[in-house]
């Protein structure tokens, strides 16, 4: 309780301090508008329907990528960790994905997949990609070796070795995977529609910049940051379904 | 007492009787063991020539690093002999067999009662006899009402129990037991010791105890083997021949006399 009220007074503090500067400065609205201006914009950009539309738009893409990313993240990941003769042969073709900026393929993506929805999955599921698959990796070379030894030992059939304990060892690696890849899914939806973007928040908010309206600018971020808060906890609150025999699953996230 | 589906207990509370003169359940015939490691060749295991009659209980205590587990990895296929081989009883064919380690290494993501019928689940799904059974091993190692709790939720000791409750799962023939009470304190060690003379009286399997206690050997076993360290050869075996079941008997002077005549063995 009193950890709680103390995150509300800085959070108290931080908007006073806010409020404060662009009073006292006197600060133009176009470069840091007041706190308060910046709240109307938001219920202004919440009560305007088309803004639930960029938003499906937005949401559709990340959520595509993200799932993309689960799925051949978590593949790849296993198939590395567990079989010395593919981690040898694409090691390099993934440790070269992994240093490319992978932002700076998105003029490729949208050569290839249009400047409709497609791309911006792909720039998402790009993004969002690495962090599932180096957790997967590791999860599948962390399998314990004495519960292994059991498996051995009981003659275990492979199909029920991989249900009953390479998936369950690797759950907890690939979950935390997930936390990090969700937050890069939204990062690739919106700077993809940044670049080639005719719909989406990503859209909005550079047509918003153009406008000069920073106030419903600064909203739309917001805007995203609750999109963003909202996912990474549903996929940290995953731990409690799918591991709740796992210690982190009681961890909280804030 | 055992559930009709663990097994039926005679009337005269002692199956081994009965086991007497059936042969040995496995033969181990100068097995030799050497591990390559960076800074030289170490010897494991020596010329080791033993064997385990059906229904006997053996137990080896030896210095760390003698090797002694090595054997019991070696019997459960773990490694491979460098040298010698494994003879089992009956035609070549392996016995049915248990291991308990010293790690308990049940599945943490599993219940008790699913983590004992582990030995069922890695073949496939389990019935409701298996499940019948899980919870009658349950009880016989004394954890009823703890069935569905995860292994995190119990003791160390109980951990243990039900480690040694999935090594009998399959009604072993051989029962394989890596010092399955070395982490244990003093008090839970001596409790489950007693259980396990209990249970073992009961069931009529041969066991093979690796430990380094050697008052949990003399208590437990029919046989005690003492090994020596780097190579692990046989230095000494004694023929324990108190009355069962010893609980009462742990401070009488035969115990203590045994205890310290295998100690001065185990010194050499």
């Amino acid at each position: 309780m009193k950890r709680f009220a103390l995150q509300v007074s800085a959070v108290v503090a931080f908007f006073l301090i806010w409020k404060g500067y662009v009073h006292f400065f006197d600060v133009s609205p176009l470069v840091l508008p007041a706190p308060e201006l910046v709240v109307v914009a938001l219920f202004r950009l919440l009560g305007a329907t088309d803004t639930y539309y960029h938003l499906g738009i937005t949401l559709t893409e990340c959520l595509g990528g993200f799932l993309f990313a689960i799925v051949f993240g978590t593949i790849v990941g296993q198939l590395l960790g567990r079989v010395p003769i593919l981690d040898t042969v694409f090691k390099p073709f993934v440790i070269a994905l992994q240093v490319t900026p992978k932002v700076a393929l998105i003029p490729l993506f949208i050569l290839w997949f249009g400047f409709g929805l497609e791309s911006k999955i792909i720039v998402s599921a790009v993004l969002a990609f690495f962090p599932v698959f180096a957790n997967s990796y590791l999860g599948a070379k962390s399998v314990d070796r004495g519960l292994s030894e059991v498996f051995t030992v009981g003659r275990a059939r492979q199909s029920r070795r991989f249900r009953l304990l390479v998936i369950p060892s690797s759950l907890p690696y690939i979950l935390t995977g997930m936390e990090m890849a969700i937050v890069l899914a939204i990062i690739g939806a919106v700077v993809g529609e940044f670049v080639a973007g005719t719909r989406g928040l990503g859209y909005l908010a550079t047509i918003k910049l153009q406008e000069l309206e920073v106030d419903t600018l600064f909203a739309v971020v917001l805007l995203l940051a609750a999109i963003g808060f909202s996912l990474y906890f549903a996929v940290g609150s995953l731990r409690k379904v799918l591991i709740p025999w796992h210690e982190s699953a009681n961890k909280v996230a804030i | 007492m055992a559930d009709s589906t663990v097994r039926m207990v005679p009337p005269a509370g002692n199956v081994h009787a009965l086991n007497a003169s059936r042969g040995p359940v496995v033969r181990v015939d100068g097995v030799s063991k050497r591990f390559d490691t960076k800074s030289g060749t170490v010897q494991a295991l020596e010329g080791i020539r033993q064997s385990i009659d059906t229904g006997e209980f053996v137990a080896i205590v030896g210095p760390s690093g003698c090797g002694k587990s090595t054997l019991l990895r070696i019997l459960c296929g773990l490694e491979e002999p460098t040298e010698g081989r494994i003879d089992w009883g009956r035609e070549g064919q392996a016995p049915r067999m248990g291991v308990a380690f010293q790690d308990h290494r049940l599945l943490p993501w599993l219940s008790v009662e699913q983590n004992i019928m582990l030995p069922r689940l890695m073949q496939g799904r389990a019935s409701a006899a298996d499940v019948d059974r899980a919870l009658a091993l349950c009880k016989l190692v004394g954890l009823t009402g703890f069935e569905k709790r995860r292994p995190a939720e119990l003791s160390g000791g109980m951990k243990q129990r039900a480690s040694v409750a999935r090594a009998l799962f399959t009604d072993p023939e051989l029962l394989l037991l890596d010092e399955p009470f070395g982490a244990l304190d003093a008090l839970t060690r001596e409790q489950i010791t007693a259980d396990t003379e209990r249970i073992w009286t009961e069931q009529g399997f041969a066991a093979l105890l690796i430990t380094h206690s050697i008052s949990e050997a003399v208590h437990l076993a029919d046989r005690v083997i003492v090994m020596s360290a780097r190579p692990g050869r046989v230095v000494a075996e004694f023929k324990i021949d108190l009355p069962r079941p010893r609980t009462e008997a742990l401070g009488s002077p035969e115990f203590g006399k045994l205890c310290s005549d295998i100690r001065k063995k185990l010194e050499l």
